[in-house]
This record gives structure tokens, C-alpha cells and sequence, in this order.
């Protein structure tokens, strides 16, 4: 494989991508491929399995069809990889993912949650993991709390956080989900500015967002969902700015205001 | 009515009483140690995805959470022997019951604590490539068990009080003592206000320290 094809070659794929919840079909088949340095932005109505699909990325969700092909390999249901597939813990330190939530460890500091990911699972020493940590929450301007709890953090300083342990394992793709979904509106810029920020530096991302205006900005895709399926996609000016499918203009039209 | 305290010739036996009371505090912190160990395995087999195990551990729990400690302990002293046809020591009988006992109420804690957990918790250490074992050991366990400590400090002082129970199957814990004194001297009143006095001293401090520990712990949630 030469470099030229390397460079084009998918990093994640969902390949037919089904998942029903007893006889309630979320996703219906859907299919996408992303490539280093790709930003993509899922958007669409509530219930209309963009969530789902985006934690399927990581098998956070175990899709009941289709598959997830990770650098070309088919990713199993096992932690560990077996044969020709690779396990879902491999899976997962390679793509990144942050909650809408936060969920950061309410009973580690804001360094040992950055730095917990590295120690235990990728076993790097605890000196090289904490400088590491610290240089990442510098990137995300919160060197000064290292020290703190996250319950003493704002929504805002959590995510950011968030965002710092899932960069700390150092992932080859970043899966947002509403992350910014549950904060103040006040809070929403600090961390639209970090996400900004690592899609400038080439950092692959998909991302589940209601902020049309921002996905406008940073994606270079935007898919649409819409009951389950991919309903419309293309770059943010055919998608966002300038909507074919009805149900799409009126979702967008509604976030316009 | 007056009546002739006469704590002197009890007390001539304080040894019987102190030995009672250290067999009462060995078969307490023996069958916390046994019942923290049967209670995690319980409490595993209750939260796995196999039916069979979790099935199993449920019948046991609700068998020694729905009789009496009395009756377990008969049952296990008296009628157990005849069922695998050996005989039983009343001390291993003692700590067998207690043990099995509290393991089934400390299974039922630690198995709130963990479900307590929020699910994002569990998301968050498997997102980032922490197996499941590691996602329990290092981000559910520590937040649930710190959770459910005042709980199992509770359980630990009731099982304190439980184990004078044993007295019925001759172990010669503190309660077993004081009826020994009660018959050599026919002072009753003396004999068993001793006996309950010093219960009240060994769990007092236990019982404050628990209140103090859920204050703390309150605070810093």
C-alpha cells in the first residue's frame, strides 16, 4: 500500500449499520466512512438515531446488523481482538468519545482523570502520563485545576476536561456526542472554541450537534438523519445553508429561528 | 421496694465476662471478615448475565433474609448434622450461620451501591479502552462502596448484637457468660445489667462513629 492510498483509505466505516431495541428499529441501514482529518456533523431531529449511531462507532452500542471496520478490519463483540477482528477494547483506545453528560470520575482529581486512561490501559508510566495530562489541559485552559474535583468545576471546565482524558489516549478519531447539549448557554462557546480548535489541528471527529451554526463552521460533511436513516448528506453549504429535502429545510429552519 | 445491689460478687467473675465479650468481638469480626467475602460473591453472582448463578444467590439471600438468626442457627447446630450425617462443632456451627447471615444482607448492600453507580460512569471507563474488570475495580467499586459504608456500618453493629445469639448453642460468647454468672451467684439483675452495659460500650463508639462518617461523607458528595 502506498502512501497515497493510505491517505485516502477510511480510518472508521459503518457499513450497513442496523440496530433495533426488541421490535423498535433505530437505525435502518446506514452507511459511513470517515477519513483522517475528517470532521463530520450529524444532525437531525430528536429520535432519529443519531446518538445511537455515533455510539455504535465505538460499540458502545452493539449494532444488531451491519458492521464497524476499523483501519479496514472488521471490529468483533469480543474486548479483545481474535483472529482477524479486532476487539472493542482496542476499538475504543483508538477512537475517543465524550458525553453529553461529561461523566467524569466524580472520585479522581481532574489530573487523575485525564491521566487514568494512560496509566491503565495503555500501562504508560504515571510521570510521562501527568506531564502529558497537564500539557493537554493546558491546551484546553485548565492547567490551574488539576488539582480539583470535577464537582467543583463549572459544566463547561467538565467538558473541557472531558475532552482533555479522551485526547490523553492520544485517539486517531474523536466521537462528540451533544456535548454541549447540557450546558449553560454561556458555557457553550469555551468548549465549541476547543473543538474548533483540534479540528484546525487535523483531528478526525464526528460529531452530534444542535449547534447549526457551528457544524456550519467546522465540519467538512454534515449528514442529516432522519428515522433512522441518512437522509441527506454533502458538504455544510448543501446540507445546512442550502436544503434539498423537506423535512431538512424545515429542521434547519427551525434552528435559524 | 428496695433492693440490695449487690454488683460485688458479679464482678468477682469479671473474667468470664471479658472472655464472653472477646468470643463476642472474635465471632463478629470473623463473621464480618466471612460475610464480606460471601457477600461480594452474592453480590457478583446477582449482577452477572448468568441466570442460573444469579437465580442460586437469590434463593440464598432471601432464605437468610426471611428467617430468624435463631432459627438459622438451631437449624444449622441441630438439624444440619442429620442431614449430611457428621456432626457439627457449635463454633464452627456459630460462625457458619453468622457468617452466611450477614453475607446475604452485605450482598444486598454492596449490589445497591453499584446500581446506584450512574450508567454514564460505566460508559465513560469503557470509552476509554478500560475492560470491564478494570472499568469495576477502579471506577465503580471505589464510588459504590464508599456509598454504601454508613449501610454497612449499620449491618455490622446489628451483627454485633446477632452474635449473642450463639449463647443458645453453647458458645461462650459474653451473653452465655452472664447466665454462667447468673447461676453461680442468683443475681440476675447484676449479671445481665453487666452483660448489657458492656454491649452498650463496645457499640456506642461504633454506632457515633458511623453517624460521623455519613456526616462526612454528606459533605464531601
Amino acid at each position: 500500500m502506498n502512501a497515497q492510498m493510505q491517505k485516502a483509505a477510511p480510518i472508521i466505516e459503518a457499513i450497513d449499520l442496523h440496530k433495533s431495541y426488541g421490535k423498535h428499529e433505530v437505525l435502518k441501514g446506514l452507511d459511513l466512512s470517515l477519513e483522517r482529518g475528517e470532521v463530520v456533523a450529524l444532525i437531525g431531529p430528536s429520535g432519529s438515531g443519531k446518538s445511537t449511531f455515533i455510539r455504535c462507532l465505538n460499540m458502545m452500542e452493539i449494532p444488531t446488523g451491519g458492521m464497524i471496520r476499523f483501519r479496514q478490519k472488521a471490529v468483533g463483540e469480543r474486548f479483545r481482538d481474535k483472529g482477524g477482528e479486532i476487539g472493542i477494547g482496542t476499538l475504543r483506545r483508538h477512537v475517543g468519545m465524550v458525553f453529553q453528560h461529561f461523566n467524569l470520575f466524580p472520585h479522581k482529581t481532574v489530573l487523575q482523570n485525564v491521566t487514568e486512561g494512560p496509566i491503565v490501559v495503555c500501562k504508560t508510566p504515571k510521570k510521562e502520563a501527568e506531564e502529558r495530562a497537564m500539557s493537554l489541559l493546558a491546551q484546553v485552559g485548565l492547567a490551574d485545576k488539576h488539582g480539583a474535583y470535577p464537582n467543583h468545576l463549572s459544566g463547561g471546565q467538565k467538558q473541557r476536561v472531558a475532552i482533555a482524558r479522551a485526547l490523553a489516549m492520544e485517539p486517531e478519531v474523536l466521537l462528540l456526542d451533544e456535548v454541549t447539549s447540557a450546558l449553560d448557554p454561556e458555557l457553550v462557546g469555551e468548549v465549541l472554541s476547543v473543538i474548533r480548535g483540534l479540528a484546525e489541528k487535523g483531528m478526525t471527529m464526528a460529531i452530534v450537534t444542535h449547534e447549526m451554526a457551528f457544524a456550519a463552521d467546522v465540519a467538512s460533511r454534515v449528514l442529516f438523519l432522519d428515522q433512522g436513516v441518512i437522509a441527506e448528506s454533502g458538504s455544510a453549504e448543501q446540507v445546512i445553508l442550502n436544503p434539498q429535502n423537506p423535512r431538512l429545510q424545515g429542521f434547519v429552519s427551525r434552528f435559524r429561528g | 421496694m428496695s433492693y440490695n445491689w449487690d454488683f460485688h460478687s458479679v464482678w468477682q467473675y469479671y473474667d468470664l465476662f471479658l472472655l464472653g465479650l472477646w468470643i463476642s468481638v472474635l465471632y463478629t469480626f470473623g463473621s464480618i471478615f466471612f460475610g464480606v467475602i460471601i457477600g461480594f460473591l452474592t453480590c457478583a453472582a446477582r449482577l452477572s448475565r448468568w441466570r442460573a448463578l444469579n437465580a442460586v444467590a437469590r434463593i440464598y439471600q432471601e432464605v437468610f433474609r426471611c428467617t430468624p438468626l435463631l432459627v438459622q442457627l438451631l437449624w444449622f447446630y441441630y438439624a444440619f448434622p442429620l442431614l449430611i450425617g457428621a456432626s457439627i462443632d457449635n463454633r464452627v456451627a456459630g460462625m457458619l450461620t453468622l457468617s452466611l447471615y450477614v453475607g446475604a444482607f452485605y450482598a444486598e448492600i454492596f449490589r445497591g451501591g453499584i446500581v446506584s453507580i450512574d450508567r454514564g460512569q460505566r460508559e465513560a471507563a469503557a470509552a476509554i479502552g478500560m475492560s470491564p474488570w478494570q472499568s469495576m475495580t477502579r471506577i465503580i467499586l471505589p464510588q459504590a462502596l464508599k456509598r454504601v459504608l454508613p449501610s454497612f456500618i449499620n449491618q455490622s453493629v446489628i451483627q454485633f448484637k446477632n452474635t449473642s445469639l450463639v449463647s443458645v448453642i453453647s458458645v461462650a460468647d459474653l451473653a452465655y457468660m452472664a447466665a454462667v454468672v447468673n447461676g453461680q451467684t442468683y443475681r440476675p439483675l447484676e449479671s445481665y445489667t453487666v452483660m448489657a452495659v458492656l454491649y452498650i460500650l463496645m457499640l456506642l463508639p461504633l454506632t457515633q462513629a458511623a453517624d460521623w462518617i455519613e456526616k462526612r461523607l454528606r459533605v464531601s458528595d
